[in-house]
């Protein structure tokens, strides 16, 4: 377990690397715009090079690319619960949206503080270990199960309320364990673990 | 004259000094370039930046008449109490921490041919690009007997946030209980497309809590307007719209809604049809660009012609003019379209110093409106160029309205991005 664990985060080492490398080549001679001009335009909302700063829209840099790219398919064939992301989501190709998501996957996130609730914020730090932390390494940071650390809390409560209310397709797994934490705390579960993700500024 | 030449002196020995010691001696021969924005609004500002984050080796000059930035977008959250002027209002220190030269003066002139801005407080900067991003001036013609000292002191247009629109507030606050509050709405192309709507709404959320038996009239030189099925379900929803107690009417054009007159002291406005009495009036006046944009002949009729895939004027090379101002439709005249023109000229300019020929570029509006209480809606777009017209367009099968019909967590939700949208727009405009 612990080899094939390491050997996953050197892979990723490298793929993250090979990215940053892709991300900061000039654009091949090509009609279109480039990626990083793309990108630009998601600023007004998403902040300067995709670290929001809040309340409710995520951040997005520093975001696994591949995660990018799906999370902009789903929107883009009406997929995934949204306000706004489906109706600009349409505007991309497939490749378009790599070379986005590279763009993303390039940046540093800058995290801001945010309030939260202590005493909630460490029950949910308990249930991200026992529930969470298998796929959503290190407490939620950055990687290929997406951002939670340090994520702007109004959005991860919208997500999760979309899972639960079947708008939002689960990944593998992941009601499984979901379920077992409302089990385990009831009411309290999805609050603690937002405030706990919240908590990582 | 002395101070250009020993300010250009300084900046070009202290680039070529600073090179000099990186080892680029291609470079040391020649001075850093030189941007001169003009105008510290959404365009300017993001300009600026992403100059500044593009190469940091361009000297970049804003000039910015007054001391601080106050945010157009969600000064009508003003009207209704749910937040102060000083929220909306932020200094230039974040651009200053990007190395940019921020100064308060006013524009008076720019000379095309020898590449010089001048100042009301006497100063010239040479440059190598200018950037105009004056936003819009109003037409005080349009509106017999309203003018720009009557909009200061009693009848506000508030389409600029600052005093009156707290000179609005406060008279909104001080009417009586049953109170008629008058908004006159502009003719396109103006800036804000949905910002009379959403004011309605805004004061209309005020009133609805403390002056429930208040009115609010909009009198349209339009027979239509942006996100109007949206804004209508919210009213509905909200405040009675459609019925005989609807606390907001609208008034076509075609209805009699377009007004010829204003007499102040008594403030009556005279359409077409009828006469409309307000307590508070409200006159939004049809629009043009900014004074500079006319003082440095950049217009053709109301607004300045551009080359779409760079932002350059078609009237004077090496000017650049971004948002409001700028001819530049299908484009609305939002803060989200100056911020995202401001990064393609951002780009164009780089590229153009470096010799390149500058990318296809890339677009996008969002707009979000607050129609009431958790009941936001938003319009998104992303645009291309057709370089063959010259003009931009919305990508086929992308953007729109929210839909009608929303479930109220989604109109809820586009309250929260709402605010969300503000403060990112600031961020990546000055901070």
């Amino acid at each position: 377990m612990e080899n094939m664990k390491s050997h996953k985060t050197i892979h990723r080492s490298l793929r993250n690397l090979l990215v940053a490398m892709l991300a900061v080549l000039p654009a091949a001679v090509s009609a279109g715009p480039s990626g990083q001009a793309m990108s630009f335009t998601c600023a007004g909302c998403h902040g300067t090079d995709g670290s929001s700063v809040g309340p409710s829209m995520p951040a997005i840099a520093g975001m696994d690319p591949e995660v990018f790219v799906d999370a902009m398919k789903a929107y883009r064939e009406d997929e995934r619960n949204a306000s706004i992301m489906n109706r600009i989501a349409k505007a991309y190709s497939d490749e378009q949206l790599k070379e986005m998501g590279w763009f993303f996957a390039s940046q540093r996130l800058r995290l801001f503080p945010q309030p939260y609730d202590p005493v909630l914020a460490e029950q949910g730090a308990r249930l991200h270990d026992e529930y969470c932390e298998k796929c959503h390494e290190k407490g939620g940071r950055p990687g290929d199960a997406g951002t939670l650390a340090g994520q702007w809390m109004p959005y991860l409560h919208y997500s999760m309320e979309d899972f639960l209310d079947g708008k939002r397709k689960w990944p593998r797994k992941m009601k499984r364990k979901v379920d077992a934490a409302i089990e385990e705390a009831g009411d309290k579960a999805i609050p603690a673990l937002v405030n706990y993700y919240g908590s990582q500024q | 004259m002395t101070n250009l030449k020993r300010r250009t002196f300084i900046q070009a020995a202290g680039a070529a000094a600073a090179l000099g010691t990186l080892g680029f001696p291609s470079l040391v021969l020649g001075a850093a370039r030189r941007v001169v924005v003009v105008g510290g609004g959404v365009g300017g500002c993001t300009v600026a930046k992403y100059l500044r984050k593009l190469d940091p080796k361009i000297a970049v000059t804003l000039i910015e008449s007054k001391p601080a930035y106050t945010s157009c977008f969600m000064s009508n959250e003003v009207l209704s109490g749910e937040r102060t002027l000083q929220s909306l209002t932020f200094g230039y220190d974040g651009l200053r921490g990007y190395g940019i030269d921020v100064l308060q003066d006013t524009v008076v002139g720019i000379d095309p041919e020898t590449r010089q801005v001048q100042t009301a407080g006497g100063r010239a900067f040479g440059y190598d690009a200018c950037v105009v991003s004056p936003g819009v001036g109003f037409k005080w013609d349009a509106i017999e007997g309203y003018d720009e000292q009557i909009a200061n002191q009693s009848i506000p247009h508030a389409w600029y946030a600052g005093p009156q629109t707290q000179l609005l507030r406060n008279q909104i606050k001080a009417m009586p209980e049953g109170g008629h509050v008058i908004i006159v709405a502009p003719p396109n192309p103006f800036k804000c497309p949905p910002g009379p709507y959403e004011r309605a709404s805004q004061i209309a959320m005020y009133c609805k809590h403390h002056k429930p038996k208040a009115k609010i009239t909009i009198l349209d030189a339009k027979d239509a307007f942006s996100k109007q099925g949206l804004y209508i379900e919210g009213w509905t929803k909200l405040y009675g719209y459609g019925t005989d107690n609807s606390m907001i009417q609208w008034v076509s054009a075609a209805a009699g809604g377009a007004v010829e007159a204003l007499d102040p002291s008594t403030r009556t406005l005279s359409g077409l049809v009828e006469d409309f009495q307000g307590d508070v009036v409200n006159i939004i006046p049809p629009q043009k660009a900014g004074a500079i944009a006319f003082g440095a002949d950049l217009v053709d009729g109301d607004w300045c012609p551009v080359d779409k895939r760079t932002f350059e004027s078609s009237r004077h090379k090496g000017i650049y003019v971004l948002g409001d101002a700028s001819s530049a439709a299908t484009m609305p005249k939002s803060a989200y379209a100056a911020n995202s023109q401001a990064k393609v000229a951002a780009a164009a300019i780089v590229a153009g110093f470096q010799g390149k020929t500058p990318d296809d570029p890339t677009f996008v509006n969002t707009c979000y409106s607050v129609v009431g209480e958790d009941f936001g809606i938003s319009v998104a777009a992303v645009y291309r160029l057709n370089a063959e017209t010259n003009t931009i367009e919305s990508i086929p099968g992308s953007g729109g309205v929210s839909p009608a019909n929303a479930s109220p967590e989604i109109r809820k939700r586009e309250v929260s991005y709402a605010h969300s949208w503000f403060k990112n727009v600031i961020n990546d405009m000055m901070e």
